[in-house]
């Protein structure tokens, strides 16, 4: 489920932000890995919520700082 | 003594043409860009033709660049990347840089979408980028960012004079100084079915359905009204000395120009076309010429029934019995309007006639309407005299917005 999950995030984040899916490992930092502004942020939260029907309150945003804190969140709340 | 303004790089996406290149040999050939629109549109809609780009700008650049822009912006930042490239992108102090980047009505596609969006699926979907898609300066913010612009950037909001504002404005930086190069022009892309029934219920469309490339016909006795054009022209300005320095190619100088207001009527232009002439009279003034330096004018040229005899006026008023040794064009029988991006694109042609000395045909125009006291081009482009030779290029907008620019051979 997980290697699903970061597959799929990994394709989000290159659609959003350009950013090659390789370089989307679990233990990259959206913002000082892979240069996800903020905005861009939200963008990847709107897609994964709609892909995988979760809910991703602004308040825990702030806690997903690598792919792999974003993985296990997805996984723990689909 | 001012600072002179050279042309040092140009770029553009138009319904003739993905490029400079394309859509000047299309314009040189006559060709028309106007479609009939092929998506389920009403059955009401009265205009269903307009001239859409001729290629997609969002192809033409990176989706998750793309995915961040209005159509608009992304015509104008595929505009501009081509404009720099051709000025050999200039080496310059950011600082020294700037940007003005018009359009007549913004982000408004981005705008309607996002609606539909809200209402079927509610705020959460609304994209983070929404704002800055819709802002009018959005294109103009886009090109500065790509650039590295930090002497300014700005847009101009006048209608359909607002593309040749923002060239105005941007020779205006440097000749006070503020910067030493600025990329400058306008862009526009509203095509849609809510934007087509305003211009519509004004009566200034076109309703040639039928025959889509015989619609817009500038100064022919059955012209209807307009077309809706996009897309975007965005040119290099520098001053002389640094495009000097740097051994830039020169297209054309930049002359001068000429900004007033009609003062009479929120969308009818004035039927004497005084603030037009006046804004002729001051952008030869400004440029230090005479009417007779004049060998040609790209006119605004809509084809509506009136204000294409309103220009005719202005242009008699203001160039006086030289009128008669001018060649004129409408090259909106081929493009259609692009609003906010006509002055730019049309400055643009304006530049190419005088360096290629061939000015392009009016399309279209088989019996002149005998209101129309004009030497119009038709049928061929015609060819412009050797020498130092200048030429105007009008642009007016709803609000009575009067812009004449001068450009002058290289």
């Amino acid at each position: 489920m997980s290697q699903e999950i970061h597959e799929g995030l990994a394709a989000i984040v290159n659609e959003v932000a350009g950013v090659p899916v390789a370089d989307v490992q679990l233990d990259k930092s959206f913002v000082d890995d892979l240069d996800i502004d903020s905005l861009s942020m939200v963008e990847v939260v709107i897609a994964a919520e709609d892909k995988w029907g979760v809910t991703i309150p602004d308040s825990e945003v702030k806690n997903l700082k690598t792919v792999g804190d974003a993985v296990t969140f997805i996984s723990d709340n689909s | 003594m001012t600072r002179q303004v050279v042309i040092t790089g140009l770029g553009m996406i138009t319904p003739v043409g993905k490029d400079v290149d394309s859509t000047w040999r299309a314009i040189l050939a006559g060709t028309s860009g106007i479609r009939l629109i092929d998506e389920p549109w009403p059955d009401d809609q009265p205009a269903k033709i307009a001239g859409i780009m001729a290629v997609d700008p969002a192809s033409c650049l990176p989706p998750h660049e793309a995915r961040k822009l209005d159509r608009s912006q992304q015509a104008a930042v595929v505009a501009a990347r081509e404009a720099w490239a051709d000025a050999g992108t200039p080496e310059i102090d950011p600082e020294r840089l700037g940007a003005v980047v018009a359009t007549g009505m913004g982000g408004l596609l981005s705008l309607i979408n996002s609606y539909d969006l809200l209402l079927e699926r509610g705020a959460s979907r609304i994209s983070p980028h929404m704002v800055t898609m819709i802002m009018p300066n959005g294109s103009a913010a886009h090109v500065g960012l790509e650039i590295g612009a930090r002497a300014g950037i700005h847009t101009p909001v006048s209608a359909c004079a607002s593309g040749a504002e923002a060239i105005s404005y941007a020779a205006r930086m440097i000749q006070e100084g503020r910067a030493d190069v600025v990329v400058a022009g306008g862009t526009e892309a509203v095509i849609h079915p809510v934007t087509m029934a305003g211009f519509a219920a004004m009566r200034a469309l076109s309703t040639r359905n039928d025959d889509p490339t015989a619609a817009s016909r500038p100064y022919d006795i059955d012209r209807d009204g307009f077309v809706m054009g996009e897309g975007a022209g965005i040119m290099v300005l520098e001053s002389a000395e640094f495009a000097a320095a740097r051994g830039a190619k020169i297209y054309g100088i930049y002359g001068g120009s000429g900004l007033t207001s009609d003062g009479h009527h929120i969308a009818q232009p004035d039927p004497e076309g005084r603030g037009a002439a006046r804004a002729i009279a001051e952008a030869l003034a400004d440029a230090g010429l005479t009417t007779t330096d004049i060998v040609h004018v790209n006119a605004h040229a809509t084809s509506t029934p009136q204000g294409d005899i309103a220009e005719s006026t202005a242009l008699i008023a203001a160039l006086g019995a030289h009128t008669d040794n001018v060649a004129v064009t409408g090259t909106k029988s081929m493009t259609g309007h692009l609003l906010g991006g006509a002055g730019a694109v049309e400055s643009i042609f304006t530049v190419l006639t005088l360096r290629d000395r061939l000015v392009p045909a009016t399309a279209n125009l088989h019996n002149l309407d005998p209101q129309i006291h004009l030497d119009v081009v038709a049928g061929k482009p015609r060819e412009l005299p050797a020498g130092d030779i200048a030429a105007l290029n009008n642009s007016f907008g709803f609000g009575g917005h009067d812009v004449a620019l001068v450009f002058r051979s290289a």
